[in-house]
């Protein structure tokens, strides 16, 4: 079978492609990009005056398969993800049963072979449980499948233990994502420390406990020389110390999420639950400074930190609300009106960071366009407006704090190992 | 004139006229209830439930004598024996009250944002009656009420208070309705205990009690939180009382005719020394009556929004 998309705008990080091109798929692989080529045998989709790239990558979601599945499925975090133009997901391990062993791993990966709409590479623990005590079997783990160890949700508190899952994952050549936060710092805060957690009378998270934490894991991976990913960046200082550190020659790579260039901490003005996350939403000058950071290159990786919770986890008193906010269907249109509509960075960075770097992160074979690869393709029509609606999501659970806004940026395909899961906008 | 919103959820989104029109209405409550005969139709055929997820006594007991005096049918619920206590969300049980014809209902919760919340889905008035640390409006409009009372206004008032300003719901609401009302609020407390960008609010922040004293008008002492000691937001009582505590050599900082208050209950020896809260020019005591009458001008107020509207 054969498919030509035809006269998009086609763009590949890996090859340098930024142009107007057909791209041809046969036997579900690129098989080239050039212009003028025939259609004829082919399925034909017109890519005229929109964007072809690499199916988007998502480095930092979470299913809740096993466990949680009132909350989301493979099945249906899968679907969330094609209709947001993610073609690879990659999804954390806080699962019940923890991912800190291989069955749990096979069991992710079998079900998402036989229910997933995309691709799903299972994130391990660094520790057994995530109760940072003891070292999960890292090895195990990358064996069974998993693609990064990830204790998120939770910090490691050791730095001793810390070290030795650095040191003891790096034999594995497996990236460790951390998740920075100085639980002692953050004590039972539930929002970001400033004004507006005065105002509401809320008690606060201070960006130092994320800073803090930040700046220990650029410590050892620079007294290690081992590679670290620091998750969901959300700070001014963060973002500095991470672009010293680079500066230095430090091995570290870091993500942030749409929310922190988007919305600051007064998004939790009326006690709105859905604007509740963690690390929580800072201030203007902190989204200005997560912005300059994707902007200059500091932030590798834009990751949704998909979090999906049941209405009664957040129709509930602030404080005693889940943290976290989905994300799959409205991350690229966020990326597209807050970072490519105002000029900060082009399309090919967005690519980037939405899809070369995260795969080359997670050392999976995604994230390009070259003939061969696996056809894995979004294509988006970055001057469609619409009105997020998060009740006309995909996903199982509706927690958006975006709902309402007119965002740029409809997914108009996305297409998975050569088949096409959206097409003209509309799940298959 | 009416109230603009169906509820009381704190003074930060109240405007400098509802609030003087709830003061102007619960000085003519006061006469009712300083008078002999205790009794006013006002809330026949008015229901009203105090829903409390925290104890209390003075303002429980406010209320509902409020609610009494006026007539109106009233009941309690108490977190602990109620279904509350078997896991039903604010949400449910608010709904249940609401299913039952209650006019009005008063709600303390140890959450910031509950008596919102619960607002948003009842039909019911919602009076909030302390949520978390966020606020108390129905103390600071008593405490408002009781300066306007001795000093006749507001404007130009210099007000300090003095404590934990970080846990404290009764300073917030006096801080927004203070300064609406165009009274100087000056602060003071253990810097651990005082919430970040306060400056914000208008307000003047002092890290010595003397400088937040000097020449003030009324000083509202807070409450201490012994059992904060154990998180380390301050050594001990000892030291507290020595840097925060009020006695009669402090008092002179102040005007000579400062007005004394504090919320209660009163930790004599903490906050106040007996000499400071039992001081001729301690409203201390006459905060709790006018407490009942702030309370019935605004159960007043809510239940007849809607009725008789356009008699006035």
């Amino acid at each position: 079978m054969k498919l030509l998309i035809r006269n998009g705008h086609v763009i590949d990080v890996k090859t340098g492609i930024d142009g107007i091109y057909d791209l041809l798929v046969e036997n579900g692989r690129i098989a080239g990009i050039s212009t003028g080529i025939d259609p004829e045998g082919c399925e034909v989709i017109d890519a005229t005056g929109k964007y072809v790239l690499p199916g988007l990558v998502d480095a930092h979601c979470h299913l809740r398969d096993p466990g949680y599945e009132y909350k989301e499925d493979i099945e249906s975090g899968t679907r969330s993800a094609a209709k947001g133009g993610f073609t690879s997901v990659a999804c954390m391990p806080n699962t019940d049963p923890v991912t800190d062993n291989e069955s749990v791993v096979k069991y992710i990966l079998n079900k998402a072979k036989n229910e997933g709409y995309v691709n799903v590479y299972p994130i391990g623990a660094i520790t057994k449980g995530l109760k940072g005590e003891e070292l999960a079997e890292i090895g195990e783990l990358k064996f069974a499948g998993a693609v990064a160890v990830s204790d998120d949700g939770r910090p490691v508190k050791s730095s001793s233990l810390m070290k030795k899952a650095m040191q003891y994952a790096s034999m594995f050549d497996i990236a460790i994502i951390s998740h920075c936060e100085d639980t002692d710092l953050a004590e039972d805060g539930v929002m970001n420390e400033g004004y507006t957690s005065t105002v509401l009378g809320l008690k606060g998270i201070p960006a130092a406990a994320e800073e803090t934490m930040v700046a220990r894991e650029l410590i050892l991976s620079e007294y290690l020389d081992i590679p670290i990913h620091i998750a969901h960046v959300s700070t001014a200082l963060s973002v500095e110390l991470i672009r010293n550190a680079k500066k230095r020659g430090v091995r570290v790579t870091c993500e942030t999420c749409p929310h922190y260039f988007s919305l600051t901490e007064e998004a939790c003005m009326g006690y709105d639950t859905n604007a509740k996350v963690n690390p929580p939403l800072r201030t203007a000058r902190d989204v200005q400074a997560v912005i300059e950071g994707i902007a200059d290159g500091t932030i590798d990786i834009i990751a949704t930190d998909h979090a999906p919770h049941h209405i009664d986890e957040k129709r509930v008193e602030f404080s005693l609300a889940a943290n976290g906010m989905v994300g799959f269907e409205t991350a690229l249109p966020l990326a597209v009106t807050k970072l490519v509509k105002p000029g900060i960075i082009t399309m090919k960075k967005l690519v980037e960071k939405m899809s070369f770097n995260p795969a080359r992160l997670l050392g999976i074979s995604k994230g390009t366009l070259e003939p061969g690869s696996t056809a894995d393709i979004t294509i988006v029509d970055i001057d469609a407006k619409f009105t997020v609606d998060p009740v006309r999501f995909e996903s199982r659970s509706k927690n958006s704090p975006f709902g309402g806004m007119e965002l740029y940026g409809l997914v108009w395909c996305t297409i998975v190992n050569g088949r096409p899961v959206v097409s003209e906008g509309v799940l298959l | 004139m009416i109230l603009k919103s169906k509820d009381l959820l704190g003074l930060k989104d109240m405007s400098a006229e509802e609030i003087e029109y709830i003061l102007d209405t619960a000085k003519t409550m006061k006469y009712v209830l300083t008078s002999n005969i205790k009794r006013t139709p006002h809330l026949q055929g008015k229901s009203i439930v105090t829903l409390f997820y925290e104890n209390s006594t003075r303002t429980r007991l406010s209320f509902e004598l409020a609610s009494k005096y006026m007539s109106a049918s009233s009941a309690n619920i108490n977190s602990s024996g109620s279904s509350v206590a078997k896991g039903e969300s604010l949400i449910d049980t608010g709904k249940t009250i609401d299913m039952m014809g209650t006019d009005v209902i008063v709600i303390r919760h140890p959450q910031s944002g509950a008596p919102h919340l619960l607002a948003k889905h009842v039909k019911a008035s919602v009076i909030n009656a302390g949520d978390g640390m966020n606020e108390h409006p129905t103390q600071a409009l008593l405490d408002m009420f009781t300066i306007r009372e001795k000093k006749g206004t507001l404007k130009g008032l210099k007000v300090a208070i003095i404590g934990d300003i970080y846990h404290s719901r009764v300073a917030r609401s006096n801080i927004w309705g203070l300064t609406k009302m165009g009274a100087e609020v000056s602060l003071a407390g253990p810097a651990t205990l005082i919430p970040p960008k306060l400056e914000m609010t208008g307000v003047r922040v002092y890290s010595t009690v003397h400088e937040a004293l000097m020449d003030a008008d009324v000083v509202i002492a807070l409450r201490m939180q012994l059992e904060r000691q154990k998180k380390a937001l301050f050594p001990s009582i000892r030291e507290y009382s020595r840097f925060f505590g009020l006695d009669e050599n402090r008092l002179r900082l102040a005007k000579k005719d400062v007005l004394i208050m504090h919320p209660g209950p009163v930790n004599r020896g903490v906050e106040l020394s007996s000499a400071v809260a039992d001081h001729d020019q301690s409203a201390i005591n006459e905060q709790v009556t006018n407490g009942v009458a702030v309370r019935m001008a605004l159960l007043y107020l809510l239940t007849r929004r809607g009725t008789n509207e356009a008699a006035d």
